[in-house]
């Protein structure tokens, strides 16, 4: 399995993806930001098929999509962890929420409709590839440019963690303790947005929560301990990763992104029935 | 997906552009089939959005996508996938919903997760019966252009029975939706209503996929509604205003898409947007104060 | 975490000088100079919207002087911000937070710092590690939450967390703690007792303590001075002197009556009602005496 370079690819970009989503997802479900990621990941979608069709590197649309998008959620928005606060915003406001995801999806199907009009029928392909993943296709050279994205990703989110969980617990107190809680919150956005986008050529825009939040949220349910619940959904999300390529690999009529998808839910459905 | 054999040209002659529209078939059951479902999408949509349960119609409009390709990897038509995995998914809902009172990030990981789930289980059966390259797209964002009469009966009667049960239930349940404690206190039956509630929630998704495909649902269930409700508080002026947005986005959109090659589901979901951003700017601007309820209800639409 | 530990500075902890605050075209207060000296127990007392918070807020830092000046411990507002413990007005976290009220706590002693959070597990790190663990276990004795430290914060009562957030404002040793109306919305036994926490904490450790209230019945015994916020003007100094009807009504500019009941406490009797403007408190709805 493993002399066959498109599995070494999966995998060297896989892990490294695993790894960023878990850390990021862990803060992600931690300030109740998970519908802002399904939104950055959605965003990924019209991003890399406006880039393809404009004849530019998807990979670029992607990115700055999601980026742009990403900042903009952290200017326009707020998210805290207080209780009323956090929670009530965001599910009055799943109304625009709704409208944005859809308004974003329609906005995919003018670029992919352009895209297949451009490059004669490959539409179908294409559409399968950013929403669902090409993991599998993935070259030598992509694969080390997504794994070092996520790895950078990875360390920068740890480095800003202590700070960021501070701003998420209790962010009057970090605000008073210099911590500049509205700056983290757009940074660690920004941060997301280029999770999502290097995420996207894994599992695809609209898989990307499996990997997101389906490993961070079991590992909230197991852990209390921040550096626990952090580790545990990395674990988790490479188990996912892995275990998901290997059987993609085994069963050759299975998507790679789908099997990661599933085991990713049974770790966490496993967590819902058992803790 | 959208275009025509005989090269059609939008003109500026409105009158026969439609005259053209109406002369072949499959763009009058198109139309009629659009209008049914806007129809329904609108009603539903508005009590949807009143009981804030936006999140239960997403929830179930992912489970469309599995449905449809479930119900062809099985050489079924796709109406009864749809119908079944979203009317499954409403069950589910009902039953398993509102049981533990969550946080709201957990219970957007759980919706998360399950979301994931039901578009990688979509997948994988597109995947199974090899039909990535041909019909995902049209899986996804839906296919006017093969409607058939026979789904255009189905829809009436799906989209009758369910408007048939709204009716009936009306007083029940804008009071259980607006007040569930005092409306359970007064012996209204809230749970059992929420239940029917979401069974029709579950149908209109079904049939507006049709139209629009699973992903671009809200733009028949969501944006009409929430237009009308930014305009008016008062229920039977916005209910009508969310019929006519919805039934004009609809057809707009059905005509001009017949015109171009893009394909319906898009411009179904921008014009209802670019409609809904209107009557946004338009209501900030005019500083009409949109009544917002102090406390959102619970969301409902959980799945374990 | 005796007194003797810290440099006992000389100077005031928190001083204000004739300062004013300007806020959306209107001056909130202007011309107040009050002072909290070391180890001192002091409540800022008020009506709503006198502007409490945000005198706060200029302690903190977070909020500029329009005239006069401030220092806090002996610097410009904000520079100090390590040496102060803050407890923001109330609010809850949400119930399903699986935080430990442990891991809160550690949140104070170094949540602001960047970087890895690893330590080596020999030598200085390690021994600072444990030491850090130390300081928390400590904060944690201090208010008396070891029963519940270890559960997440979300499952605690509302006093439970505010003690925790208490533990957290003074794991680090600050010389200065400002709480934000920490006893709104306590009933009355529950008032009792926080107010006897906040002041046998100010007794051990020494630090300062700036306290905002509406009451200032469950405080009368531990007090040893007050600033009374009204009209956009303060009057400081013991309780005895401020909170009587001479006072008061010189303040308000309106006959005010302060009746002192059997059991000690004070009653305010003709204040008036603040006037309609915003702040981004949520409402109180209980009355309130002081």
């Amino acid at each position: 399995m493993l002399s066959q370079e498109f599995m070494r690819n999966a995998l060297l970009a896989g892990t490294f993806v695993a790894l960023a989503c878990g850390v990021s997802g862990w803060f992600v479900v931690l300030r109740g930001q998970v519908f802002a990621g399904d939104a950055l990941s959605h965003v990924a979608f019209p991003g890399a098929l406006a880039a393809a069709a404009a004849g530019v590197d998807q990979r670029l649309g992607l990115v700055l999509a999601t980026v742009i998008v990403g900042a903009g959620i952290g200017v326009l928005g707020r998210a805290t962890l207080s209780g009323r606060d956090g929670g009530v915003a965001l599910a009055a406001d799943d109304t625009a929420i709704g409208i944005a995801f859809t308004f974003i999806l329609g906005l995919g199907l003018f670029f992919l409709t352009r895209f297949g009009l451009s490059s004669g029928g490959a539409s179908g392909i294409q559409a399968a590839h950013t929403l669902f993943g090409s993991i599998f296709g993935l070259g030598a050279g992509e694969a080390r440019l997504a794994a070092a994205v996520a790895l950078v990703v990875t360390v920068a989110t740890v480095a800003i963690s202590r700070p960021l969980l501070f701003a998420s617990v209790t962010p009057e107190v970090a605000g008073a303790r210099g911590v500049p809680t509205r700056l983290l919150g757009i940074g660690f956005l920004v941060l997301l947005g280029v999770v999502a986008a290097e995420a996207t050529q894994a599992v695809g825009a609209l898989l990307l929560l499996g990997l997101l939040a389906a490993p961070a949220a079991a590992a909230h349910r197991i852990a209390r301990s921040p550096v626990v619940g952090i580790a545990l959904a990395g674990a988790f999300a490479l188990v996912s990763v892995w275990g998901g390529l290997v059987l993609a690999y085994a069963v050759p009529s299975l998507p790679p992104s789908s099997a990661v998808v599933a085991i990713a839910a049974t770790i966490y459905y496993g967590s819902v029935l058992l803790v | 997906m959208s275009a025509d054999p005989a090269n059609p040209h939008l003109g500026w002659n409105v009158l026969r552009d439609v005259g053209e529209l109406v002369e072949y078939h499959f763009m009058v059951n198109a139309l009629l089939a659009g209008a049914i479902v806007a129809v329904m999408s609108a009603a539903v949509g508005w009590v949807m959005v009143l009981r804030r349960q936006t999140f239960a119609g997403h929830t179930l409009s992912m489970m469309a996508f599995p449905g449809a390709s479930a119900a062809t990897l099985a050489g079924l038509p796709v109406a009864w996938g749809y119908f079944a995995f979203c009317g499954a998914g409403a069950l589910i809902i009902g039953r398993v919903g509102g049981s533990e009172r969550r946080t709201w990030s957990e219970e957007s990981a759980s919706i998360g997760a399950f979301q994931a789930v039901a578009l990688a289980a979509g997948f994988l059966f597109v995947s199974l019966y090899g039909g990535v390259l041909g019909d995902l797209d049209s899986l996804l964002f839906g296919d006017v252009l093969g409607i058939s009469d026979g789904q255009v009966l189905v829809l009436a009667s799906v989209a009758a029975a369910s408007l048939a049960v709204l009716v009936m239930l009306a007083r029940p349940l804008l009071f259980a939706s607006v007040d569930p404690d005092v409306a359970g206190a007064r012996g209204v039956p809230v749970r059992a209503l929420s239940v029917v509630f979401l069974a029709v929630l579950g149908l209109a998704v079904a049939a507006t996929s049709q139209i629009t495909g699973p992903l671009l649902v809200f733009a028949l269930l969501l944006m009409p509604a929430a237009s009308a409700q930014t305009i008016t508080a008062r229920p039977i002026p916005s209910l009508a205003l969310t019929l006519l947005f919805g039934v004009g986005v609809t057809w707009l959109g059905l005509g001009i898409s017949y015109f171009s090659v893009y394909p319906a589901g898009f411009f179904i979901a921008t014009i209802s947007f670019a409609g809904y951003v209107l009557v946004r700017a338009g209501a900030a601007l005019l500083g009409v104060r949109r009544a917002r309820p102090a406390d959102p209800m619970p969301v409902d639409g959980v799945i374990a | 975490m005796a007194a003797t530990e810290h440099q006992r500075r000389s100077g005031p902890a928190l001083e204000l000088d004739g300062a004013a605050v300007r806020l959306g075209g209107r001056t909130v207060w202007s011309d107040v100079s009050m002072r909290v000296g070391p180890g001192e127990f002091v409540a800022l007392l008020g009506a709503n919207g006198s502007g409490k918070s945000t005198l706060l807020k200029v302690a903190l830092g977070t909020l500029a002087l329009s005239a006069g000046s401030a220092s806090v411990l002996g610097r410009a507002p904000g520079e100090a911000s390590r040496s102060i413990g803050y407890l923001p007005q109330r609010r809850a976290f949400d119930a399903g937070t699986r935080l430990r009220g442990r891991d809160i706590v550690r949140l104070g002693l170094d949540g602001d710092r960047w970087g890895l959070p690893v330590r080596a597990p020999w030598g200085r790190g390690a021994a600072r590690g444990r030491a850090a663990a130390q300081r928390v276990e400590a904060a944690i004795a201090m208010v008396g939450a070891d029963g519940y430290a270890e559960r997440s914060i979300g499952e605690c009562s509302g006093g439970e967390q505010q003690r925790l957030l208490i533990a957290q404002a003074l794991v680090g040793r600050p010389e200065l703690f400002l709480l934000d109306e920490p006893l709104d919305s306590l009933d009355l036994p529950n008032q009792a007792a926080v107010a006897a926490l906040v002041a046998e904490l100010c007794r051990s450790t020494g630090v300062a303590v700036l306290l905002v209230a509406h009451d200032v019945n469950p405080l009368l015994p531990y007090l040893d001075r007050v600033v009374y916020l009204a009209r956009g003007r303060a009057v400081e100094g013991p309780v005895e002197q401020v909170i009587t009807s001479e006072t008061l009504t010189a303040l308000y500019g309106l006959p005010v009556e302060v009746l002192k009941a059997s059991d000690g406490r004070l009653v305010v009797v003709g204040q008036p009602e603040p006037p309609a403007h915003h702040h981004d408190r949520h409402d109180h709805s209980h009355a309130h005496v002081g």
